[in-house]
């Protein structure tokens, strides 16, 4: 079963074409992994399977459902929907209990007890149990990059959209971040990612989609594009991240 | 949590067990003695600026006429209760004030902040309320609507000139207030906004749990600015006859000549705007160092 259904997105803004002809289906239990250069659309593809911003042609169909209707639910949608963004994920003013338990109770109705039970589940599984009641700030940027994780799980999200969650973090950091992934990628849970981490994505993805200049070039499984890429634009962006010591 | 602790400890024990060495020694008796010094030089030039400007004015042609007319102790104790009474008033109307500000601009604010299109009309008012509040001197709209609204001779409206004073500051500071929390609602980072949709909070609970927090925290420092002037700018409803505080005072000099009871009245208003100013610098440096803290981090 798919879970996401992407077909024919188009995307400008103003009269640049940020997105042109991205099609994508991503099934059940399986993790897409979206590579590229900085600007090729790789976060505006994720902002717009979530709605936050809006396509120009094409359609986005989410278990079935096609969410690209204008007169969809954007709430409703979103609750199925989990993404975690590059920086300024967490609430500063929110402990890190508080900003997992928020949406859980206010969006999900869930009652609060039950809503911090399973938070703290999710943080012990993570090791950060110890951290429930501190505010953000307090907390390193790999350990904010957990919690923000955690939080997106915490509503049970059918899909997961992961934006560079390591891209502002060091590479010790990079590390505890990308084993979490690891680990939802073992649960089953379906994600879509954009990563710079070549060597993550050859770990957990089921489909690597290399993007450039709004359109996916090449697309395959992780060895066939990462390891034996077919297209020439493939092949000089793989060598270029070679060269930066990112593979 | 308590095994977060153990680091601390080591840190405490390690600090305990060490002695400052024989350099570290003479550092410190160095930076004791510069500091001294600066103490004293600070004691010392306030000390005498201080006795230059009150030999300036006692020395002055007319400090003797002014001792009596405007420091008259004797006169002034006289006047006190007066005065205090007076102030009471101000003190009520702030305090009335803020509320009805509080929640006016507050409303003004998220209007104008609004992407709704059915609050289109909303957020064209409240823009044209914000510019026309803001563009007029507070003491035209307390004569216009202290000798306005009682000459409309509208059924049931009231005529009380506290009333009225009241809704005039009222009006005004709304629309000052109103911006200083869309500035902050603006400020939040905008990922903040996205994070808490992409959760599936709509956006009245991103309001209201995300944005508004963060954003009055930030602004509570300029926004206890605005509540001293207030405190102050009570004291132009006297012009409508309101006896508070100033008017109190103009009352008293009118009839006897000496305007010892103004000075009163100002001192009277300093004991309450020090100690509010300085609690709001303290406010504005804690909001500050925080601040500060969150982007080392
Ligand atoms: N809100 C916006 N308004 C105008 N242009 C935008 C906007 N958001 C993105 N763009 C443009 O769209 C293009 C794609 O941006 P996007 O953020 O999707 O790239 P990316 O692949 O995520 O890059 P990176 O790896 O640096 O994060 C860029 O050229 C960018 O300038
Ligand atoms: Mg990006």
């Amino acid at each position: 079963m798919n879970v996401l259904e992407l077909i024919n997105i188009r995307k400008s803004f103003g009269s640049e074409l940020v997105l042109s002809d991205v099609s994508l289906t991503v099934p059940e239990h399986t993790a897409t992994v979206l590579i590229g250069a900085s600007g090729s659309g790789k976060s505006t593809l994720l902002r717009c399977i979530n709605l936050l911003d809006s396509i120009d042609d094409g359609q986005i169909i989410l278990d079935g459902e096609e969410i690209s209707d204008p007169l969809i639910d954007v709430d409703q949608v979103r609750r199925k929907l989990g993404m975690v963004f590059q920086a300024f994920n967490l609430f500063p003013h929110k402990t890190v209990l508080e900003n997992i338990t928020l949406a859980p109770i206010k969006v999900h109705g869930l009652n609060p007890d039950v809503a911090t039970m399973q938070a703290i589940e999710l943080l012990d599984r993570f090791g950060l149990s110890e951290k429930a009641d501190q505010y953000p700030d307090r907390l390193s940027g790999g350990q904010q990059q957990r919690v923000a994780i955690i939080r997106s799980l915490a509503v049970k999200p059918r899909l997961l959209l992961l934006d560079e969650v390591t891209s502002a973090l060091d590479p010790v950091l990079v590390n505890e971040v990308l084993a979490v992934v690891r680990d939802l990628k073992q649960d089953g849970i379906t994600m879509v990612l954009a990563t710079h981490e070549m060597g993550f994505a050859t770990q957990v993805a089921d489909e690597v989609c290399f993007l450039e200049h709004g359109e996916i070039v090449e697309r395959g499984t992780a060895g066939q594009v990462l390891q034996d890429p077919q297209m020439i634009q493939t092949k000089e962006f793989l060598r270029r991240v070679h060269e930066a010591g990112r593979l | 949590m308590t095994k977060t602790n153990s680091p601390i400890h080591n840190q405490v024990s390690r600090a305990v067990s060490w002695a400052p060495s024989p350099r570290e020694q003479d550092r410190a008796r160095i930076r004791k003695l510069i500091l001294r010094r600066r103490i004293l030089v600070s004691v010392l030039s306030s000390a005498v600026v201080l006795g230059l400007l009150v030999l300036l004015l006692v020395t002055s042609p007319g400090w003797k006429v002014v001792t009596t007319t405007f420091f008259d102790v004797q006169y002034g104790l006289e006047v006190l209760h007066l005065v205090a009474r007076g102030l009471v008033t101000n003190i009520e109307l702030t305090i009335i004030a803020s509320i009805a500000i509080g929640i006016l601009s507050l409303l003004l604010a998220l209007a104008r902040t609004s992407r709704s299109a059915a609050l289109t009309p909303l957020r064209f008012l409240a823009t044209a309320y914000v510019d026309i509040f803001r563009g007029i001197p507070l003491i035209l709209v307390i004569l216009l609507i202290g000798f306005g609204i009682p000459a409309l001779r509208l059924q049931g409206v009231t005529s009380n000139v506290f009333v009225l004073g009241t809704t005039a500051i009222v009006l005004t500071y709304s629309a000052y207030v109103a911006e200083v929390i869309r500035s902050g609602i603006l400020s939040v980072h905008p990922s903040q906004r996205a994070a808490a949709r992409s959760l599936g909070l709509t956006h009245n609970q991103t309001m209201r749990y995300v944005v508004l927090p963060q954003a009055i925290r930030r602004v509570v420092p300029p926004i206890l600015n605005d509540f001293i002037s207030l405190l102050k700018d009570t004291g132009l409803v006297s012009i409508l006859g309101v006896i508070d505080a100033v008017r109190a005072g103009q009352i008293e000099s009118s009839r006897t000549f000496n305007y010892t009871p103004y000075v009163v009245s100002a001192i009277l208003f300093l004991l309450i705007t020090i100690p509010l100013t300085r609690y709001t610098d303290y406010v504005l440096m804690k909001s500050i160092n925080k601040q500060n803290a969150q982007g080392a981090a």
